[in-house]
């Protein structure tokens, strides 16, 4: 059950992710971008870890990505051209991200007896558990955070503000 | 039957090198902020799956607070992007060159 849960929602995500890579229009990869954000909800719910599973929905696929469909269409983003982008991102960065993928998951799968099984219910951090380490021992980085916001806020309004 | 953590970490990595690709080949410049929220989901699962594996509050920890600077990174960056296209009327990135109109 947890397997098929797991497989479902991992190559629901997968799907999306690649979706995002194929498509050209920018509402199409956003909207493919919402699919990988929700069903990655759903692994961290697997995973135990239930408060991020329902920050994941309200604030990436609710707020972040809301913003991003609301930009795209204000700017009536049409579809992608297609210009010959950097010679370098091409033969650098293509090989080094597929390199990248390889080496990361070669390392991974040659620890994988050491990672062993993620059992659903073995670990789950409840909200009162996360919020105790946030209050107790993070307080002032939490505050801290709370002041970047502010301070994201009023420089999205003055950026996005008309010039006169 | 239990999932094997190592699958959660190749589909991180897979999601993180997916992201990297279409920062690499994306034209647009939305699609490729988009990109870059991807790569932060992809760690994100990492910070759970391995939160999970010792399990330490922790990491769950620094995945909210990834969350919390990617949502103000949003705002800046959407704003930046719309005061960018007011100036010149395009979203490709090949057009967007000079940092003076």
């Amino acid at each position: 059950m947890n397997l098929a849960i797991f497989i479902l929602f991992g190559l629901l995500c997968l799907g999306g992710a690649l979706n995002l890579l194929l498509q050209r229009h920018p509402i199409n990869s956003a909207l493919s971008l919402i699919v990988v954000m929700s069903s990655l909800s759903v692994l961290y719910l697997l995973l135990g870890a239930e408060f991020l599973a329902a920050a994941q929905i309200i604030v990436y696929s609710g707020a972040i990505m809301v913003l991003f469909v609301f930009v795209i269409m204000l700017l009536n983003a049409g579809e992608e051209e297609r210009t010959h982008g950097s010679q370098v991102a091409y033969l650098a960065g293509i090989p080094g991200a597929l390199a990248l993928f390889t080496v990361l998951a070669s390392t991974f799968f040659t620890l994988r007896n050491s990672f062993g099984n993620a059992r659903l219910g073995a670990f789950v951090a409840t909200t009162s558990d996360l919020s105790r380490v946030l209050f107790r021992n993070l307080l002032l980085p939490f505050e801290v955070t709370s002041v970047l916001i502010l301070v994201a806020i009023m420089g999205a309004v003055v950026l996005a503000r008309k010039e006169h | 039957m239990a999932v094997p953590m190592v699958c959660y970490l190749i589909l991180s990595a897979a999601l993180f090198s997916i992201g990297i690709f279409a920062f690499l080949i994306k034209r647009n410049i939305i699609t490729i902020f988009m990109s870059i929220e991807l790569m932060l989901n992809g760690v994100n699962l990492a910070f759970v799956a391995f939160a999970n594996h010792w399990h330490q509050v922790s990491g769950q920890i620094f995945v909210f607070f990834v969350m919390v600077v990617a949502a103000a990174e949003a705002a800046v960056g959407l704003a930046i992007i719309i005061s960018l296209f007011r100036s010149r009327n395009t979203l490709n990135v090949d057009q967007i060159n000079l940092m003076k109109l």
